[in-house]
């Protein structure tokens, strides 16, 4: 069982194990992969929790209401299943130390902890905007050669790349 | 059988829980729950996070095609627009680049023990669905109806069987993973 401590798999092999999941989802649960909408659906809870009775009513919750469903356990089991991988293989690491980051923007944790907040809040509603994520647009949905798909993830690419060159070729001059 | 497992939430929502497990377990393996793998995507460097993407969909596409030629499953396209699936699209591509995950690979990130994903990525795009929550009513009527393409696919705006662009879409796919290999990526 050597290969389950590995570190790294092939991306071929797990893109191909990815497919193959995909048919299970499909199959058994009658669902496409997805991630955002379980993200959705805590802020909905979250804001429930905060607010009580005073909750505004949201078309948005009405769509997605804020409730524990397939992808908000799916996205759970991500988390442990990546957990498991990590100490497997001994590559666990509590750390927000990233070669790629520190090497362009040094070693300070505020920087990073805010671009992330900045980042994540900002990809939280992009994703939710085209209706989907990485997984839900550009595993399921390109799968199923949706046309929404391949544009959503066309544009992730596009301005993930010219971001990420802003910000490493010009703002870090010259990563 | 599949109706009575489709209609069982406990059923549903154990299997989720099963099949997030091994994408999870994948995804770490894959190294796309790391924040070097995918900014060394966005700068080209590394192609990791792509040759996993779309050996995914070939894999898949191949699969769920098939089952779905003899009857075994339903797709569920989602509906877009220009002025949602392209401007959404292009905002989650700058969080994409700030953040360094997607709303998957930060759960496993969290999962592998990034401090970043916890404290910063988490948190912020909780927040961000909640502020879309908040602006849907009104972009819902605007912005987002712009270019509205509904929840077609390829085939059908081709007006072909959905082999007919499932077959060729794969080969080619499989040669642009090809290509990226022998040209040294």
């Amino acid at each position: 069982m050597d290969w389950l401590t590995e570190a790294r798999w092939s991306p071929y092999i797990v893109g191909a194990g990815i497919g193959v999941l995909s048919w299970l989802t499909f199959l058994l649960i009658d669902k496409p992969i997805g991630c955002s909408t379980a993200f959705a659906r805590t802020s909905g809870m979250i804001e429930k929790l905060l607010r009580g009775k005073k909750q505004p009513d949201r078309p948005y919750f009405r769509e997605f209401p804020p409730v524990i469903d397939w992808e908000w356990m799916l996205v759970l089991g991500l988390l442990i299943g990546a957990f498991l991988s990590s100490k497997l293989s001994g590559t666990f690491n509590i750390s927000m130390e990233h070669a790629v980051w520190t090497g362009a923007f040094g070693r300070a944790l505020l920087p990073r902890l805010v671009v992330t907040l900045i980042g994540g809040t900002a990809m939280g509603f992009g994703a939710r905007w085209a209706g989907g994520c990485t997984s839900g647009h550009g595993i399921s949905g390109a799968m199923q050669w949706a046309l929404s798909s391949w544009i959503a993830a066309i544009c992730f690419f596009v301005g993930g790349i010219v971001t990420a060159w802003f910000m490493f070729g010009i703002l870090a001059g010259g990563a | 059988m599949l109706e009575r497992l489709h209609s069982s939430r406990p059923a549903q929502l154990g299997i989720s829980l099963a099949c997030g497990l091994v994408f999870g377990f994948l995804l770490h393996k894959g190294g796309a729950t790391d924040y070097d793998v995918i900014l060394g995507q966005l700068l080209l460097r590394d192609f990791t996070v792509l040759k996993i993407m779309l050996s995914a969909v070939v894999v898949g596409s191949l699969g769920i095609h098939a089952m779905r030629s003899i009857g075994l499953v339903t797709l569920h396209p989602k509906p877009g627009s220009l002025g949602s699936s392209a401007l959404g699209g292009l905002v989650f591509g700058f969080g994409f680049a700030t953040l360094g995950y997607c709303p998957g690979t930060v759960a496993g990130a969290v999962g592998s023990g990034a401090l970043d994903a916890l404290l910063g990525g988490v948190p912020g795009i909780l927040l961000g669905s909640w502020l879309f929550a908040v602006a849907f009513p009104s972009m819902r009527r605007s912005i987002m109806r712009k270019g509205d393409f509904g929840t077609k696919t390829l085939p059908e705006v081709l007006g072909v069987n959905p082999w007919a662009v499932v077959l060729p879409g794969c080969l080619l796919i499989a040669a642009l993973l090809w290509l990226l290999d022998r040209a040294g990526h």
